[in-house]
């Protein structure tokens, strides 16, 4: 079972119809113990990044999120969910994140359309897990104003050229990020979100770099 | 590259895409939105638009219906609008499984409504919509609200700026004069606002052939064009639109 975390707001149901699409079964919970007890777990995002973090915090579920990360369930965050797995943000003022991937978030600056929205390019990095069956050149669908800087560069699965390299994909040992939204990515996106069910049911894809 | 988008825009009365030469006049059925949002789906536009033109409260029901069954049917982002009033109107509908919300008539009369959309759910939530209509005498694009019915003294690009400035992660621009017309997009009022912003702008009325789309992208700076007839009716498909562009030298998925 994938929990899919719920934490007041946005779509949720997109990540939790396209996980069934592709045939895992999922579940959207704010109960912590059910995020505990799930085999792997989303952390899905739209909304600003102090809120989430303060809900996180009020409701419970940070202890819980914490837990699964370090007992090495495979952990997806997408959109903000990714961005909150890094250590602080400058999203409307200074705010501490789960820190579970060194880093920072920052916006975007630039005499450029912010947010970045629509379909853009995905260059692979590295092999993961993740982007078996992705090629180089796909196009996912990307809506943000910020951008994850790790502190380690060798975290990066994938990157977008958005006046820039950004990074779009992130994996450090079972904690994977995703910055586009691979549910509303059409079937690159649910390539990628299949390739999570099979991890999580221990039955990872090699990735490949094609 | 980030590529330029197209997006088929369904207006929705009783639960039926319906398309208005010029607003109000000559309505033609198109269709159910649910089979229509998954046939434009699998032809590849890069997003949808549902705006239910008749936007009452009894209408509410059907439309959080096709707006969840739309949901069900596509792995595309779909933008909602018509007769959002409320950050509680906004939360309904994203939660029935739309990606962002249009505000038009609502956002001019309570400005506020557009910061407190987008800091509730994001700025990239949160789409204005403007109708914007020449005015000869004063020669600048005026905003038209109540489907074009009241013009509002605000010029085009100052509410365009100022949407932005409250949090509008997106401009919807649709030029009243051309929509409906079929003859191109009013590629002088897109760029001007496209220039005055810096969040990304959808052109909107006018698209009648596939040069149009071009013009709007390279003349025009459009990030994004909107069209519903053309496709409706099938006199150009999504595919030989973006097959066109993409031999010009416009990105396109």
């Amino acid at each position: 079972m994938i929990a899919i975390v719920d934490y007041g707001v946005g779509n949720l149901r997109s990540v939790h119809k396209a996980l069934q699409t592709v045939g895992f079964e999922a579940m959207v919970t704010s109960d912590p113990e059910q995020v505990l007890a799930a085999d792997g777990v989303v952390l899905p995002g739209v909304g600003a990044f102090g809120d989430a973090m303060f809900y996180l915090k009020q409701s419970g579920l940070l202890d819980s999120i914490r837990r699964v990360a370090k007992e090495g369930k495979p952990f997806l965050g997408i959109c903000l969910g990714m961005q909150l797995l890094f250590s602080t943000s400058e999203e409307h003022g200074q705010h501490v994140g789960l820190n579970l991937i060194p880093g920072h978030v920052k916006r975007f600056k630039g005499d450029f359309k912010i947010p970045q929205i629509g379909w853009n390019t995905l260059k692979l990095e590295r092999p993961s897990a993740l982007t078996a069956g992705v090629a180089r050149g796909d196009l996912v669908y990307f809506v943000h104003s910020y951008y994850v800087d790790p502190l380690d560069r060798g975290v990066i699965v994938a990157t977008t050229d958005y006046h820039g390299d950004v990074p779009a994909m992130v994996q450090k040992d079972n904690i994977m990020g995703i910055q586009f939204h691979p549910e509303k990515s059409s079937r690159t996106g649910l390539q990628m979100l299949r390739n999570f069910g099979e991890l999580v049911a221990g039955r990872p894809a090699k990735g490949a770099l094609v | 590259m980030l590529t330029k988008r197209i997006i088929p825009c369904f207006d929705i009365k009783n639960g039926r895409v319906v398309k208005n030469v010029s607003f109000l006049t000559n309505q033609r059925d198109a269709g159910d939105p649910v089979e229509l949002a998954r046939f434009y789906d699998e032809e590849g536009a890069d997003e949808l638009v549902l705006l239910d033109i008749t936007a009452t409260l009894e209408n509410r029901g059907t439309m959080m219906d096709y707006v969840q069954r739309v949901a069900e049917e596509v792995y595309i982002p779909f933008t909602v609008g018509g007769g959002i009033a409320s950050v509680e109107d906004m939360r309904e509908i994203l939660k029935a499984g739309a990606d962002k919300i249009a505000i038009n008539s609502a956002a001019v009369k309570n400005p506020q409504l557009i910061t407190d959309g987008a800091k509730r759910f994001g700025n990239q939530c949160i789409v204005v919509s403007i109708d914007g209509k020449y005015n000869r005498s004063k020669g600048d694009w005026e905003v038209m609200i109540h489907a074009g019915r009241t013009a509002t003294g605000m010029s085009v690009i100052d509410w365009a700026k100022k949407a932005e400035s409250l949090g509008a992660g997106e401009i919807l621009l649709t030029s009243f004069d051309q929509d409906g017309m079929k003859n191109g997009y009013d590629l002088k009022l897109t760029r001007l606002v496209a220039e005055a912003v810096h969040v990304p702008v959808i052109a909107s009325g006018g698209a009648g052939k596939r040069d149009h789309f071009y013009d709007v992208f390279a003349k025009g700076k459009a990030d994004a064009a909107l069209a519903a007839s053309i496709f409706h009716f099938k006199e150009t498909s999504i595919g030989e639109v973006k097959a066109y562009l993409k031999g010009k030298g416009v990105p396109v998925r």
